[in-house]
C-alpha cells in the first residue's frame, strides 16, 4: 500500500524522524484553520499518489490563513493526471537553504534492502543517478544486521553531504531505518530532506510503501487504506476475499493462479483487437478454489455493467474442474433471472472429464465451453461485441 | 538426472499436520516422493499415517534430520510462522528448503534469504512458488504429478498455473525439471539458477522460461542466457496487457513507469535469440518445433 505524503509525514513524525508542521484538510475552510494554528504562511499540497503534482499546479504557497483557503479552494478537486484531490495537506513554511536526498527500499535483484544517498535533491532522483551518478550513494543493507551508527555515517559521507550536516543526516537515516523495519516497509524515501535556514535538517516530502502481506502485525496499518479511491466492485470483492482489479473493458476475466490469468488478459486482449473489445477485470480465484469462492466471482463480474461476455479459464492444478464446474451452476442457480451475459468456459487439468460432464449436463443456455484457451478467448470476444 | 531433486531426495514436510500440508503430503506421496516425516513444533513424538505411511512428527528439523537423513525439506506453515520454520530448516543444514507458503512479508523473506546465503548450505526454492518435479522421481511442492511424464525439457517460470499450462501443452514431450520460482518480490531461486542448472543438465535438451510483469528477473535472465546458454531456450512473458499501477495478483507483478513491463522482457529475451511466444500455446509450439528440428 502507497500512503500520502500526510499520512507519511505523521509515520515519520511517530518515528521520531524529523519533520515540519502539517496538517490534512478536506475542505478551504479546514485548511484555513490548519493555516492559522501554523502562523498563517503555509504550504498547500495537492495529495494524489502520483508524481508531478508540482508542475500541474498542485502545490502553492499561501501567505496567510485567507489564502491558504483560497488556494485550497482552487486546488481541491483538481484532476492531476486522473487522480482527483480529494484532500490538501497544509505543511508548515521554511526557508530552505539545501535539499537533499535519502532513501531505503526493497531491492528485488540484490534481495536485499538498498540506502539511496545524495546531497542533490528536489529533482527525480533518476536524473541525478543518470546525470551525476558520482553524487549518489547506493549502499546495500543485510536485513539481519541493518543499519549501525558508523554504516549510518559511511553511508552519509558516501552521499557526499557537507559537514555541517552529516551528524544530522546520519540521526535521520537511523530513525527511518527503525521506522522502515518497525514499519514492514518496502520503501521509504525523503525527498526533498532539506536544510532550513537555522541549520536544521528536516523530511520535507514523503512516499511511504508498507508491505500488505504483513498487516497480521499491523492493525493499526488498516487505519490507512484509501477507502475512497477503491472502486466499488472491487470493494465488493476484497469483502470477498477475492484477488480482483477492475479493468476497462468488455469481457469479465476468471481464473485461477496470478499467471494464467494475466495471460488470460493477453489472450482476450489479442483475440478482441478483431471485435473492438477487451479485459473488463483481473479475477485471480486462486489455487484451491471452491464451489463458493466461484460463485462469489461470478457474481462480482456479472454484476459490472461494463461486462457483456464471461470468459471462464481455469487449468485444475489442486483446483479440481468438477468443483469449479458446480460453482458456475451454483453461481447461475443462484442469481436466477439477473444472470444475462453468455459465460464461455474452459477448463482443463485435473478432473477434467466430469467438470465438463457437470456443465453440459446443466445445459444452461449461458454457457458455451471451448477446450482450448485460444478458441475460448476468441468467442468471449466475439460474443462481448455482440 | 534432474535438477535440485531426484529420486533419492529424502523429504521432509514441515506443516504437515495443518490441513494443507495433511493434504499435499498425501499428494507427494502418491506421485513417488520419499516422505520421511514432518516438522511441527510442540508435536514432536506423534506420528501420523498418510496413504498407508506412517510419518514420524518432530518437534525441529536437526531432530528429523537425525532421525530420517532427510535432505529436503517443503514448507507449508503459515506466514506468522513461516520465518522461524525456514530458520529452522537452514540451521539444520537442508541441502534444499521449498517454501509453498503464500503471503509471507518480505521483511522475513529478506531475513531468511539472507540468513540462508550467509550458512552457505542451503537453496531456497519460493516463497510463494508451487515447488519442483522431476516427473517419475520426485514431487516437492503442489504442482499436480499426472499432467506430464519424464522427458527431456526443463522449464522455469514465476507462476503455477502457467507452469501446469505449459506442461500440459507439451506433455507429449515430457520434462526432466519443472521449477514453480515463485512471484514474491524476493525468491531463493531466480530464473538465472534454474538456467545454469538445466544448461549444465546432461539429461535437458531444451529450455521454456515463463516470466511475468515487474522486476527485472527477465531481463537479467536474458543477459545470463546471451553469456552461458548454448541450449534452445522458448520464452513466454504474461502481462503484455497489464496496466500501469496495478498489483496483478502476484506481490511482484506490477508495472511502475517504463520498468517491468512485458515488451521490455521480451525484447530483451529476442535479443539474445530467446524466441519469445505471444501466447502459451504459441510458445508451446515454437519448442515444438525446435525439438522436431532435432530429431
Amino acid at each position: 500500500m502507497d500512503l500520502f505524503e500526510y499520512q507519511a509525514r505523521d509515520l515519520f513524525e511517530s518515528h521520531r524522524v524529523p519533520v515540519l508542521g502539517g496538517a490534512v484538510a478536506f475542505t478551504p475552510e479546514e485548511a484555513e484553520t490548519a493555516a492559522e494554528s501554523m502562523g498563517g504562511r503555509v504550504v498547500v499540497k495537492a495529495q494524489v499518489k502520483v508524481g508531478g503534482r508540482g508542475k500541474a499546479g498542485g502545490v502553492k504557497l499561501a501567505e496567510s490563513a485567507s489564502d491558504a483557503r483560497e488556494k485550497a479552494a482552487a486546488i481541491l478537486g483538481m484532476d492531476i493526471k486522473g487522480h482527483i484531490v480529494h484532500k490538501v495537506m497544509i505543511a508548515q513554511a521554511a526557508p530552505i537553504e539545501a535539499e537533499y536526498y535519502l532513501a531505503i527500499l526493497l531491492d528485488r535483484a540484490n534481495r536485499n534492502f538498498l540506502v539511496m544517498a545524495s546531497v542533490a535533491g528536489g529533482m527525480e532522483i533518476e536524473e541525478v543517478a543518470h546525470k551525476t551518478p558520482e553524487k549518489l550513494a547506493r549502499i546495500g543493507i543485510d536485513p539481519n544486521i541493518g543499519i549501525s551508527k558508523e554504516k549510518a555515517r559511511e553511508i552519509v559521507l558516501a552521499g557526499q553531504f557537507p559537514a555541517d550536516v552529516v551528524d544530522q543526516v546520519v540521526e535521520v537515516l537511523l530513525k527511518l531505518w527503525a521506522a522502515f523495519v518497525a514499519e514492514d516497509a518496502t520503501l521509504m524515501e525523503i525527498n526533498p530532506l532539506v536544510k532550513t535556514s537555522d541549520g536544521k535538517v528536516v523530511a520535507l516530502d514523503g512516499k511511504v510503501t508498507l508491505d500488505d502481506s504483513a498487516d497480521f502485525r499491523h492493525p493499526d496499518h488498516e487505519a490507512l487504506i484509501d477507502h475512497a479511491a477503491a472502486n466499488p466492485l472491487e470493494a465488493a470483492a476484497k469483502a470477498k476475499n477475492l484477488n480482483y482489479v477492475k479493468l476497462d473493458g468488455q469481457v469479465g476475466i476468471i481464473g485461477n493462479g496470478a499467471g494464467l490469468v494475466m495471460s488470460t488478459l493477453d489472450v482476450v486482449a489479442y483475440a478482441g483487437e478483431k471485435f473492438g473489445v477487451k479485459p473488463a477485470n483481473f479475477l485471480d480465484i486462486g489455487g484451491g478454489a471452491s464451489a463458493q469462492v466461484m460463485a462469489d466471482g461470478l457474481g462480482i463480474i456479472l454484476g459490472d455493467p461494463d461486462v457483456k461476455s464471461v470468459f471462464v479459464n481455469v487449468f485444475g492444478g489442486i483446483t479440481a474442474c468438477d468443483a469449479v464446474a458446480n460453482g458456475i451452476v451454483q453461481a447461475l442457480s443462484m442469481l436466477g433471472a439477473a444472470a444475462t451475459k453468455p459465460i464461455v468456459v474452459r477448463l482443463d487439468g485435473n478432473n477434467v472429464t466430469e467438470g465438463r460432464r457437470i456443465l453440459n449436463e446443466a445445459a444452461h443456455p449461458l454457457i458455451q465451453q471451448l477446450e482450448t484457451m485460444d478458441g475460448a478467448a476468441a468467442r468471449a470476444a466475439e460474443l462481448a461485441a455482440k | 538426472m534432474a535438477i535440485f531433486i531426484n529420486e533419492n531426495t529424502k523429504v521432509l514436510v514441515q506443516g504437515m499436520t495443518g490441513s494443507e500440508g495433511t493434504k499435499h503430503t498425501a499428494r507427494m506421496i502418491k506421485s513417488g516422493t520419499k516422505i520421511v516425516g514432518g516438522v511441527t513444533p510442540g508435536k514432536g513424538g506423534q506420528s501420523v499415517e498418510i496413504e498407508g505411511v506412517t510419518l514420524p512428527v518432530f518437534n525441529s528439523v536437526s531432530e528429523a534430520v537425525a532421525a530420517t537423513g532427510a535432505n529436503a525439506s517443503v514448507v507449508f506453515v503459515p506466514p506468522k510462522f513461516a520465518k522461524a520454520a525456514v530458520i529452522d530448516a537452514i540451521d539444520a543444514k537442508l541441502p534444499l528448503v521449498v517454501v509453498i507458503t503464500e503471503g509471507i512479508p518480505v521483511h522475513d523473506s529478506a531475513a531468511f534469504y539472507a540468513y540462508a546465503v550467509e550458512k552457505g548450505i542451503t537453496r531456497l526454492v519460493g516463497p510463494n512458488c508451487p515447488g519442483l518435479i522431476s516427473p517419475g522421481k520426485s514431487n516437492i511442492g503442489i504442482i499436480p504429478a499426472d499432467i506430464t511424464g519424464p522427458g527431456r525439457i526443463g522449464l522455469v517460470s514465476k507462476s503455477g498455473t502457467l507452469t501446469y499450462q505449459m506442461m500440459y501443452e507439451l506433455r507429449d514431450f515430457g520434462f526432466s525439471t519443472a521449477v514453480g520460482i515463485g512471484g514474491d518480490p524476493i525468491i531463493g531461486t531466480t530464473h538465472i539458477d534454474c538456467l545454469r542448472a538445466f544448461q549444465d543438465d546432461p539429461d535437458t535438451d531444451a529450455i521454456v522460461m515463463i516470466g511475468e510483469i515487474g522486476g527485472d528477473a527477465e531481463e537479467r535472465a536474458a543477459a545470463f542466457i546471451g553469456e552461458y546458454v548454448t541450449k534452445p531456450v522458448v520464452g513466454y512473458v504474461a502481462g503484455f496487457t497489464a496496466p500501469e499501477g496495478k498489483t496483478m495478483g502476484h506481490a511482484g507483478a506490477i508495472v511502475s513507469g517504463s520498468s517491468g513491463t512485458a515488451a521490455a522482457k521480451q525484447s530483451a529475451l529476442e535479443a539474445v535469440g530467446v524466441k519469445v511466444g505471444k501466447t502459451p500455446s504459441e510458445t508451446a509450439q515454437l519448442m515444438r518445433d525446435i525439438l522436431k528440428n532435432k530429431g
